[in-house]
């Protein structure tokens, strides 16, 4: 967090004395961005408040904790790849989870399947590359997506 | 009812206002679930109002730092290692759902960019956005971000490699719907 703070502070504080009007179209721009998300954050911080309220921590980490094994990885993999939830709010909802006892390598997965994994967007994606090619791209990555998680749920 | 509520744009804050009534409500009838539900929801939020508007900021001013512009010009440009190369860097300085690389690869591939590069694009896109990897050293941690980084590198490039082996010899062409 004071990480965060130093470099964002340094960073605007450089870009400003090298170019003003670039720094405030910058600092316009990413709270535009905010803003923009806000209603969709606060939506699914409630969600996470009452679902984490309804499912005890316990059950939490019997599922999806350290000793989760294959139940863990295969629920964060399919909810990944079905899912269609930005980075942006993905990853404070991971941090959430984290803090509750979800282990880093079933986040791993959950956040790999969610981002190079799209079922919901598969008839689009048929419609640029064919079918047949959007399924086999979404089958390799599925699992080099798995791959990743649990070589990052080893390594963490 | 709907109409009115969207007109204002209020539609997709309907669910909060449910959620700040209910709160009010049960806090007045002395409801006891609702009070560890509020505190989860306040400390979630605080949380995130100290947390995001940084990350935006920061994001934001490296948006306007690097001009895509420049990296566009060197697409095209050899197939080879460092046509991938540049493919990667494109890629990471885009934001936005996988969705929306699907047209830009529709241009890429009517610029001559080859079978594997269009998915190396694809696969940085999805896994190395700079403003993701923002959010994801900031949320989770530096090192869940680099090993994460360093195990996708390699393994979206043999998916490119794979996609290109399996399509050479079909028809392959990038449509635009």
């Amino acid at each position: 967090m004071i990480f965060l703070i130093i470099v964002t502070v340094s960073v605007v504080i450089v870009s400003f004395f090298l170019d003003r009007e670039k720094t405030f179209t910058g600092l316009k721009k990413g709270l535009r961005m905010f803003v923009d998300i806000l209603p969709e954050l606060l939506n699914i911080l409630i969600l996470v408040s009452v679902v984490l309220y309804l499912i005890p921590q316990s059950v939490l980490i019997r599922w999806l904790g350290r000793d989760s094994g294959v139940t863990g990885i295969s629920i964060a993999a399919l909810t990944g790849s079905i899912s269609l939830i930005p980075g942006f709010i993905a990853y404070p909802l991971a941090a959430i989870l984290l803090k509750n006892g979800v282990s880093y390598g079933v986040l791993a997965v959950f956040i790999t399947t969610l981002m190079m994994v799209g079922i919901v967007t598969l008839p689009l994606e048929a419609k640029y590359y064919g079918l047949k090619t959007a399924l086999l791209r979404n089958g390799l990555s599925f699992l080099g997506a798995l791959i990743i998680g649990i070589l990052v749920g080893v390594f963490m | 009812m709907k109409k009115i509520l969207s007109e204002i744009g209020l539609g997709e804050y309907i669910f909060i206002v449910l959620f700040g009534l209910a709160l009010v409500i049960s806090q007045a009838f002395n409801f006891s679930f609702v009070s560890p539900i509020a505190r989860n929801f306040w400390m979630f939020f605080a949380e995130m109002v100290t947390f995001l508007p940084l990350m935006f900021i920061l994001i934001g001013i490296i948006d306007v730092w690097f001009p895509k512009e420049k990296v566009e010009g060197h697409i095209g440009k050899g197939s080879g290692f460092k046509g991938a190369l540049w493919m990667i860097l494109l890629a990471m300085l885009q934001a936005g759902p996988l969705y929306g690389a699907f047209p830009v690869t529709y241009l890429l591939w009517k610029k001559g960019c080859s079978i594997r590069n269009i998915f190396i694009y694809l696969g940085a896109f999805s896994t190395m956005k700079l403003p993701m990897l923002t959010f994801e050293i900031g949320f989770l941690g530096l090192k869940f971000s680099l090993l994460r980084t360093l195990f996708t590198l390699p393994i979206f490039i043999v998916i490119s490699v794979i996609m290109e082996k399996h399509l050479q010899k079909k028809q392959f062409e990038v449509k635009q719907p």
